[in-house]
């Protein structure tokens, strides 16, 4: 009788827990879903606008996302170009040197790193990127570059960090045959363990581009926030999500400036999800 | 002609194998029995070199192959893998397609002929009984292949490098009885090509496919002899008790 008691009462707390996180998802989806196309549907927009148009003063009716989209895009790919390399060099030498004390070292060093706020990378991004651009190229030094390399050292611990664990979770066996057959350590790396942990690895790259598009705060403090479409990287910029965070205290909700941030957050809502699907598939790729 | 002499070998402090000497004769099969912990398989471990990786492990005395220290400093380790090739206790096959599997340790030698990959890949696979299961599935995953099929799969990579020894570390204990009922039938093919060393908990085992048999217990050699003779009419009392279950 007791264990029946049990057995429903865990039943009843999932099921209430699982209620409750799927009433929450759905009505953030539904919420930023139908705020993110009201201005669409008002006419106030249209949606050939927002996604080619260069133009964004929603006061003025103009609301052309376009820049936003490719400084977004520009910031994450190219920071995800440049951590990639650096935390898989960094990855491999903490995972296949297991030797070395400075290995045993690093990897709780990268674990803090991983905590640390984003204002702090912020910041320190204008005390040191924005002044080092500025002596380098000219000009304020706030710059989609000085962005990048914010991002830069902001998703290195996050990516690193992943791939030393999908390095970790390749079986010590594979190594050791690989080893036997007469391959040399570096051989071993090269074609067996970096193979084997290539979802997890692309899963690390993925999810540290998911954090830098939607970075907001320490963007915004070092990028410029002038919303033109960018030329190069030097030129000051403007995020998806830097624009979103400078403007939406601003304006009034339910006018045509406050719905077309919401439209932007819908972007930035559908960006996730696809960055969620394609760590699935990719995983996916693994157990094949 | 492979032979240990005074072999001991220390994890740290404590003495592991207290002087081992034996001589595996050439292309037959020598089985290591003993109880769990008995240092069988570090005695294995000893005769490739896969203890070098872990600085814990000391070793005293000789291994030779052909006349020669194998724990030399002018060993190339790299060759001495390709001439002692091992099979281990799990079947692990890479994730890598099957030809790849079994030209791998050619590929990382450097080997880059097509020709010569496919007919030592082919001829591998023969003998290692695989080839009529495999032939038309070489492109696909190793890791598609049942568990029995991967450890053949093992083995064939493991000939592919033409290797003179072959070490097997338990090499059935994983898979059911039919898989291994499949590889022993493999090995004891590959007698008379190969000097073959088997690690194996399983005295039905070693009874079927070894020639010759070593008995070990607390890192001492107890017994070594014929394998038809020391299961019939052994000579220590403790090879005696292991024998027949009378043991620990």
């Amino acid at each position: 009788m007791k264990q029946k008691y049990e057995e429903l009462l865990g039943r009843s707390i999932t099921g209430i827990s699982i209620t409750i996180i799927c009433i929450l998802v759905f009505s953030i989806l539904y919420f930023v879903g139908a705020k993110g196309i009201s201005m669409f549907v008002s006419g106030d927009g249209s949606i050939v606008d927002f996604l080619t148009g260069t133009q964004w003063d929603p006061g003025d009716g103009l609301v052309g996302a376009l820049p936003m989209l490719v400084t977004s895009l520009m910031v994450t790919l190219t920071s995800a170009l440049i951590a990639s390399p650096l935390a898989l060099i960094l990855a491999i030498y903490v995972s296949e040197v297991s030797e070395s004390k400075l290995a045993q070292f690093i990897q709780p060093l990268i674990e803090v790193l991983v905590g640390i706020p984003s204002v702090v990378y912020g910041l320190l991004g204008l005390e040191v990127f924005v002044p080092m651009v500025r002596n380098a190229f000219g000009g304020t030094g706030f710059s989609i570059l000085t962005g990048v390399m914010v991002l830069t050292l902001m998703i290195l611990p996050t990516v690193t960090s992943l791939m030393i664990d999908g390095l970790k979770a390749v079986p010590k066996h594979y190594r050791t045959a690989s080893l036997a057959l007469g391959a040399t350590q570096l051989q071993t790396i090269n074609r067996i363990v970096l193979k084997a942990a290539r979802p997890a690895l692309l899963t690390a790259i993925i999810f540290g581009m998911t954090r830098a598009f939607g970075e907001a705060l320490a963007v915004q403090m070092v990028i410029g926030n002038v919303l033109v479409m960018p030329g190069s990287l030097l030129s000051q910029g403007s995020t998806l999500t830097s624009t979103l965070t400078m403007g939406i205290g601003n304006t009034i909700l339910g006018t045509l400036p406050n719905n077309a941030l919401w439209s932007l957050a819908l972007v930035l809502l559908i960006m996730a999800l696809f960055f969620n699907i394609l760590i699935r598939l990719v995983g996916r790729g693994g157990d094949n | 002609m492979l032979e240990v002499k005074n072999l001991k070998l220390f994890y740290g402090d404590n003495e592991a194998l207290h002087g081992i000497n034996l001589e595996f004769k050439d292309k037959q099969i020598t089985a290591l029995i003993g109880p769990s912990g008995c240092g069988k398989s570090t005695l294995l471990r000893t005769l490739n070199r896969m203890h070098d990786d872990n600085q814990n492990v000391r070793i005293e005395g000789l291994v030779s192959l052909d006349g020669k220290d194998i724990y030399q400093k002018d060993t190339d380790l790299l060759d001495l893998r390709k001439n002692v090739g091992m099979v281990f206790q799990q079947p692990i096959a890479f994730p890598m397609s099957v030809y790849n599997n079994v030209a791998y340790g050619l590929q990382v030698a450097g080997i880059k002929d097509k020709a010569a990959l496919d007919a030592a890949v082919e001829k591998s696979l023969k003998q290692a009984a695989l080839w009529d299961e495999v032939k038309d599935m070489l492109d696909k995953s190793g890791l598609s292949l049942s568990g029995g099929q991967q450890q053949r799969l093992c083995i064939a990579r493991a000939l592919a490098v033409e290797p003179e020894i072959l070490l097997l570390d338990e090499p059935t204990s994983a898979l059911d009885p039919i898989s291994a009922n499949k590889v022993e039938e493999t090995l004891v093919s590959l007698k008379g090509k190969y000097t073959m060393v088997a690690v194996t908990h399983n005295m039905q085992q070693a009874a079927r496919i070894s020639d010759w048999t070593a008995f070990m217990m607390n890192g001492d050699l107890v017994e070594y002899g014929k394998t038809k003779e020391m299961f019939i009419s052994p000579k220590e009392q403790r090879t005696d008790d292991y024998l027949n279950g009378r043991f620990g």
